[in-house]
């Protein structure tokens, strides 16, 4: 199961990176959430996957029972997921308001802070 | 598993670990929700970060004195437990920011436009404080992660606020990357938490020699890429020089102060304090990003037109010299380092209020179209005159000492014959604070001593400045000021920046105090 579940996350990752490549703002919106799923899957593979063990220690017991799930790579995956969910809201508001405004969804035609051909350094001292 | 929870109460005193951000959480709150009450938000404000400031001195007090501080949450031991732990390096680095937002909150006040106070630039500011706060006190690589969020929100919230184009074109770019530069840290985190087991980092501290060097390498190859792009360092800097002009002065300002340096911070928590084998592996990585930064930042200052473009990369010169620090490894080189990010979040943000002004002087934030403000004003050129030599390390200037401590580690590991790194970093270092020096003074020519714009033929005084009104005077200038004065005075007696410098270094490279505050057992030697 690992493997598959590892194998899926760099599949992720490819394809991510494939998106991110792209110069339109809504590729690479989608590439962010893909990389975002990638490391959430890659989270999960790394805290040890397997068997339907709640990890709960029985009255009495100081320890979980034998072979329990580990609950923590959860609580990290989904605080990264509430997190990244905020943030792609954020940058997909952000991203359509710059359509909006800068008549572009492509990097190339976003220049507004750095003007193609800009001016040339100053030539004096 | 009984030694799993902390059988005592945390000491009252020790709450003190974790009052500056709790103070700036709440503070954001309670302005989020004081919206409509726009005079009033700016006291409470200026309140709220004058007692974090105040606790952040407490707390720098306390450690210099007693060592590391830690608080553990909900009395489980690390790893169980978030730990919060304030060292001498978290604690002056946590202070600083607080003084920066400090004066800043008073230049922003100088001219804000009453949109901006609607949209709520003050919670953002103090949301920004607690993300920057946290980051430098947290004890967990995780929770840093949550506070490097944080930052990241509050700093979008606050560089796209106004909506002007150029300032929605500069976070997009801002945006996408730094987000970017956040997944490769959860990425990196993942595989630490799969190969360690833990993420606490006086736990990793101590389990990190017992792991495969080469799993821990290439996890720290990864945070370094992470770190890197957030701190904006060669190859990863584009982000840089396209987005922190956009914004009005005061945020460029208090982004540019605060934002890489935590970038810095985590690489030398995480490479040296927390992986220093994996350190060395990188070492000749660490060193060839270190003098492309220290070249190529002051380069693209002296090409550039823009002032706060050219300011821009001058911060990226200077995230160089702290990584020339991590890649020389001994003592003088990270006491450079650590007194280099102290020095530049003072300078540089002095440097972009200086320029806030100088662009309300002129109406321009093209340094070919301005000029003569030396005959026009001298506050504001003193200002800059002091500032400038301080960036560029002329003694006896704040920039000087730190770069005194990086060629004295330079020296010193050229000598113990690694690889020749050390003599270039230590000629990357010089080369640094020349080409630095041509950059700030051709600044310094184009708009204080030019009698106007570049094509002007007469000597005849720019008939396009402004005065500055009362308003701007005192606060502005009286901001700006007092934060010179704070570089200046720190410049002329640097005995107690040299001592922290020795203080952070031993700290990151002999952490077992570290340890054995968060309560862990067995430290590591």
């Amino acid at each position: 199961m690992d493997h598959v579940i590892a194998a899926l996350s760099g599949v992720f990752l490819a394809a991510a990176i494939y998106l991110l490549l792209s110069r339109a703002l809504i590729r690479m919106l989608l590439g962010l959430v893909l990389l975002g799923n990638a490391v959430n899957l890659l989270i999960l593979v790394a805290g040890r996957l397997g068997r339907i063990v709640p990890p709960i220690a029985l009255e009495g017991a100081k320890a979980p029972l034998a072979g329990a799930a580990n609950p923590l790579p959860q609580a990290l995956i989904l605080t990264a997921i509430v997190i990244g969910f905020a943030m792609f809201a954020f940058l997909l508001v952000l991203a359509y308001r710059a359509y909006q405004s800068l008549e572009a969804d492509d990097t190339d035609r976003m220049r507004v802070t750095e003007p193609r051909g800009g001016p040339k350094p100053p030539m004096s001292y | 598993m009984s030694g799993a929870m902390q059988d005592f109460a945390t000491h009252p005193t020790d709450w003190l670990v974790i009052l500056p951000v709790v103070l700036a959480l709440l503070g954001g709150a309670v302005l989020l929700m004081l919206r409509e009450a726009r005079e009033a938000q700016f006291w409470l404000a200026l309140s709220i970060v004058a007692v974090i400031f105040v606790s952040d001195i407490a707390l720098a007090l306390r450690v210099s004195e007693t060592g590391p501080v830690a608080m553990t949450m909900g009395r489980w031991l690390p790893p169980f437990g978030i730990s919060f732990v304030a060292d001498l390096t978290s604690a002056v680095f946590a202070l600083a920011a607080a003084g920066v937002t400090l004066l800043l909150l008073v230049y922003l006040r100088m001219d804000m436009p009453d949109r901006a106070r609607r949209d709520g630039v003050y919670p953002l500011i103090l949301l920004l404080l607690a993300g920057v706060s946290g980051s430098f006190l947290t004890g967990d690589l995780f929770n840093l992660y949550v506070w490097f969020e944080v930052m990241l929100i509050s700093s979008f919230g606050l560089m796209v606020l106004g909506g002007r184009n150029i300032q929605l074109d500069g976070t997009v770019k801002y945006g996408f990357l730094n987000f970017l530069a956040t997944s490769f840290f959860l990425a990196a985190l993942g595989l630490l938490y799969g190969t360690l087991g833990t993420l606490n980092m006086a736990d990793i501290v101590g389990r990190a020699g017992a792991a495969n060097p080469a799993v821990l390498a290439s996890i720290a190859a990864l945070l370094l890429l992470a770190f890197g792009m957030k701190a904006a360092a060669f190859p990863v800097n584009a982000w840089l020089p396209a987005s922190y002009h956009a914004p009005p002065p005061a945020i460029s300002a208090l982004m540019a102060g605060l934002l890489t340096k935590v970038g810095v911070y985590a690489l030398l928590r995480a490479l040296v304090m927390l992986l220093p084998a994996s350190r060395e592996v990188l070492e000749p990585v660490l060193a060839l990003v270190a003098i492309s930064t220290l070249i190529l930042g002051p380069l693209g200052a002296i090409a550039e037109t823009n002032l706060r473009r050219a300011l821009g990369f001058l911060v990226i010169g200077g995230i160089g010299a702290t990584i020339a620090g991590a890649a020389l490894g001994n003592a003088a080189g990270l006491a450079g380092s650590a007194t280099y990010v102290l020095h530049a979040m003072l300078t540089i943000t002095a440097l972009y209020l200086v320029a806030g002004l100088l662009e309300a002087m002129t109406g321009e934030t093209d340094t070919r179209r301005m000029g003569g403000i030396y005959a026009a004003a001298s506050l504001p050129s003193l200002l800059f005159f002091v500032l400038m030599l301080a960036v560029a390390g002329v003694p006896p200037f704040l920039g000087f000492w730190p770069k005194l401590l990086l060629v004295q580690g330079g020296i010193e590991g050229w000598g113990f014959g690694r690889d020749g790194w050390g003599l270039a970093l230590w000629l990357a270092v010089l080369g640094n604070a020349l080409l630095t020096l041509i950059a700030v003074s051709r600044l310094w020519a184009h708009i204080f001593w030019r009698a106007g714009h570049e094509a002007a033929t007469t000597e005849a005084p720019n008939p396009d400045l402004k005065p500055l009104s009362p308003q701007v005077r005192w606060l502005g200038l009286g901001s700006a000021g007092v934060l010179t004065l704070v570089v200046l005075l720190l410049g002329l007696w640097p005995e107690p920046l040299l001592g922290f410098g020795k203080e952070a270094a031993a700290g990151l490279l002999r952490p077992a105090n570290y340890v054995v505050a968060t309560g862990l057992e067995g430290a590591a030697p």
